[in-house]
């Protein structure tokens, strides 16, 4: 296969099939991830090519079903998990957290564990509650987690690919009111390392840093100020942790303005750590304060105010004009 | 059960071995490991003497058969032997407007008036006859199903409807109605019930709690873990799981490889497997264990066996993975025909009782109707309300923020 024009989920199902065909120790698991082919389809037509053994439905259990992923990682397998949603990880954070993350170090480095964990995360599809939510920053903050989003399905085809091949546990978060867009994906092209961030547009006068599903909305924010005769730099940053710092600092050096956009609350977020570290680094080129935009100190709303409540045009812009007015 | 598990202990030896020698070549994983899992993912598990996990074996407690006959039961006709020609026409009442108001349901999520909808049909008898077992000192904890039960505590159905249609997170005051918050993060509220049921047991009052959850819970941490503690403080409360054969799309087998009503002897509790389509049997099985809760005799695990007729929820496609036939299979044990041949049979409802019925149905659906349509979004400030009991400076400030955003629209006229 070489360019292909195909959904976001599409993709990340195309990534999993190709891991699946080149390793025998790749396994898809989770819950309804078989027959139906996971809630949102993204494992479809997995289980009906590679048997039931390597596509595996499991019991209702999300620290089951991490655990079991530790236990045959350390028996050589490469188990790539899926969470149903969200704000179902957490009766799996005790396993994350304290077992998956620790255990290379705690074992001097002599045991690895190669467990991807994919997780539909984000608002925007009108859901009930613990459906929308943006917990990456409790896993970014765990040290021994590697943490990735990708933003469109080139992105999700190819970082997942790496992300599988990892020897490290990766947190995949899934922007998933972004499954069906769809965009071009090459699969024989070189892909570069997981945790480079790209410039997905070149500016001059401010740089919008964004990750996952909030790329989309910083792209058009960006083509709305062009309109203003403003030149807006967008950089996907893919990775939460690590955070690619250099690249951040070089858009950063040559724009002079750092806006941080994600869905997630504000408070303690990835873009609080971004801005620390901008502010450290970039101290004498900044012409403003590192501004964040994103959600508020509450739990995520019902679906009928989450568009009060994301980061959409208007408020990505209200941001840009407030850092250009310094 | 030693039976089952040397079966599968066996072959897991020798062809783990072969399994991890092989597993980096690709012709070695189509070894005997694959064959061995797929032959223990079949059916049910030859345990000598026990019901299969997928069938309801003839432990099944059953007060109605499915053509409408009383039968005897000598443990449990006791708790319905007070029942008046009165009381059984209540529960059909209750078991047809609760169908109803979810059919309604289901079609408001159609016509885009409802985000979602976790539909109860097939599951009527399970929770008219349970929710109609309880006290009203009574306490539930139920799942995001329990739209019978909530019906039977006396919460109002369209209360239940704010949440599936994105207006609010929960919808009523649980202390109201001794109605907890539909839980959806699957088994949580089990631990919750059983804290509650200990707390009951402090205060030396005699209610009961009463969880409510499905068979795909049952394998959920949190539900052992209730389990657990329900049994060593002996606390007064209730499981009552309705089995109704899927977990989206996993059948009860991808959970539990024994009767789901048999964990419980393993924890030091009575279980029982009542047919959940035959509301007379769940009220008098869910009588009997808020009673011995009552009495102090600690906790029950109910399995109600029962069928999911329609979809998971609205956002749910069967057809993925259950086939036609089993649906048909149980419409047959439709839990409200059931009722409803009882009552004509024995001559306990007459043809102005189900016209009646009817009329009192369509009024219920058009209320609801209307109700949702007018239903307003909540207020935008609605965001920050109610985050801390205390108050919050970082609410505080964030809520000013928000004001003052979007006062700046009004500034503008119309605003970007
Ligand atoms: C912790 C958690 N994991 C996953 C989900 C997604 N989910 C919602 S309902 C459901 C199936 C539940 O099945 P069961 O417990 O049998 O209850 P039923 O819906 O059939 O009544 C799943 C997997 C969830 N809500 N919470």
């Amino acid at each position: 296969m070489a360019a292909e024009k195909m959904a976001l989920a599409k993709a990340i199902n195309e990534s999993l099939r190709t891991a699946l065909d080149a390793d025998p120790k790749v396994l898809i698991m989770g819950e309804d991830v078989g027959k139906l082919g996971g809630v949102f389809r993204v494992t479809d037509g997995l289980q009906k090519d590679f048997g039931e053994d390597r596509v595996i439905d499991t019991p209702l259990a999300e620290s089951g079903i991490v655990g079991t992923a530790i236990g045959l990682a350390l028996r050589g397998y490469r188990p790539v998990v899926e969470i149903q949603f969200d704000g179902f990880v957490f009766p799996a954070y005790d396993q994350i957290v304290t077992q998956l993350a620790k255990m290379h170090a705690r074992a001097l480095g002599k045991i690895k564990l190669p467990v991807v964990i994919r997780i539909p995360y984000g608002g925007g599809i009108g859901a009930v509650e613990h459906h929308s939510e943006s917990p990456e920053a409790l896993f970014a903050h765990v040290a021994g987690l590697k943490v990735v989003s990708p933003s469109n399905a080139s992105d999700a085809y190819w970082m997942m690919q790496q992300a599988i091949q990892s020897d490290d546990p990766v947190i995949f978060f899934e922007p998933k009111r972004r499954y069906w867009d769809k965009g071009e994906v090459t699969t024989d092209a070189i892909p570069g390392p997981l945790h480079k961030a790209v410039v997905a547009r070149e500016g001059s006068d401010l740089t919008l840093a964004a990750y996952g599903p909030m790329v989309k909305v910083c792209l058009e924010a960006a083509a709305a100020a062009q309109e203003e005769g403003k030149s807006i730099e967008v950089l996907d940053l893919r990775s939460m942790s690590p955070i690619d710092f250099d690249s951040v600092q070089a858009s950063v050096e040559k724009t002079r303005r750092l806006v941080v956009v994600h869905e997630a609350p504000v408070f303690l977020g990835t873009g609080a750590e971004i801005a620390a570290r901008i502010t450290e680094r970039c101290f004498y080129h900044l012409e403003a304060p590192v501004l964040r935009v994103g959600g508020y100190h509450a739990p995520y709303p019902p679906a009928r105010l989450e568009e009060e409540y994301l980061p959409g045009l208007d408020r990505v812009l209200d941001a840009v004009d407030r850092s250009l007015a310094y | 059960m030693t039976v089952e598990s040397t079966a599968a202990r066996k072959p897991r030896r020798s062809a783990g071995t072969t399994a991890a020698k092989s597993g980096a070549s690709t012709t070695g994983t189509k070894s005997a490991a694959s064959k061995r899992t797929s032959a223990a993912g079949k059916k049910s598990p030859g345990v000598p003497g026990a019901p299969g996990a997928s069938g309801p074996g003839p432990e099944l407690v059953q007060l109605l058969t499915p053509e409408g006959e009383r039968v005897k039961d000598a443990t449990y006709d006791p708790y319905v032997a007070d029942i008046t020609p009165e009381d059984l026409r209540g529960l059909y009442r209750d078991m047809v407007l609760t169908r109803r108001f979810d059919a309604e349901a289901t079609s408001l999520q159609r016509q885009g008036e409802l985000g979602l909808w976790a539909s109860l049909l097939g599951q009527e008898a399970a929770q008219i006859g349970s929710g109609r077992a309880t006290r009203e000192d009574d306490y539930v904890f139920p799942t995001y199903r329990e739209h019978g039960v909530a019906w039977c505590r006396g919460v109002d159905p369209t209360n239940l409807l704010g949440m599936f249609r994105g207006v609010n997170n929960g919808g009523w005051d649980p202390n109201s109605n001794n109605f907890h918050l539909y839980t959806i993060v699957i088994g949580s509220q089990t631990l919750h019930a059983t804290g509650y049921a200990m707390g009951v047991a402090k205060d030396g009052a005699d209610s009961a709690v009463i969880a409510y959850f499905g068979d795909g819970a049952s394998s959920q941490g949190d539900v052992a873990e209730s389990f657990t503690f329900s049994a060593v403080y002996n606390a007064p409360v209730v499981f009552f799981c309705q089995n109704n054969q899927w977990a989206i799309s996993e059948p009860t087998e991808k959970q539990t490889r024994v009767p789901l009503y048999q964990r419980a002897q393993g924890y030091g509790f009575p279980g029982v497997r009542v047919d959940g389509n035959d509301v007379l049997a769940c009220l008098a099985v869910t009588k009997w264990a808020l009673e011995r809760a009552r009495r102090g005799e600690g906790p029950t695990l109910v399995e109600a066996y029962t069928y999911r007729m329609g979809a998971h929820t609205t956002s749910d496609d069967p057809t993925k993975y259950r086939a036609d036939e089993e649906r048909e299979s149980w419409e047959a044990k439709d839990p409200i025909l059931r009722l409803r041949a009882y009552l004509e049979a024995s001559n306990h409802a007459d043809e102005g009782f189900f016209a009646e019925l009817e009329a009192e149905s369509e009024a219920l659906g058009k209320r609801v109707r209307e109700v949702v349509r007018a239903m307003p979004d909540p207020d935008r400030f609605a965001i920050f309300e109610n985050v801390y009991a205390d108050g919050h400076a970082l609410v505080d400030e964030e809520r000013a923020q928000f004001a003052a955003y979007q006062a700046s629209f009004a500034d503008e006229g119309e605003g970007k």
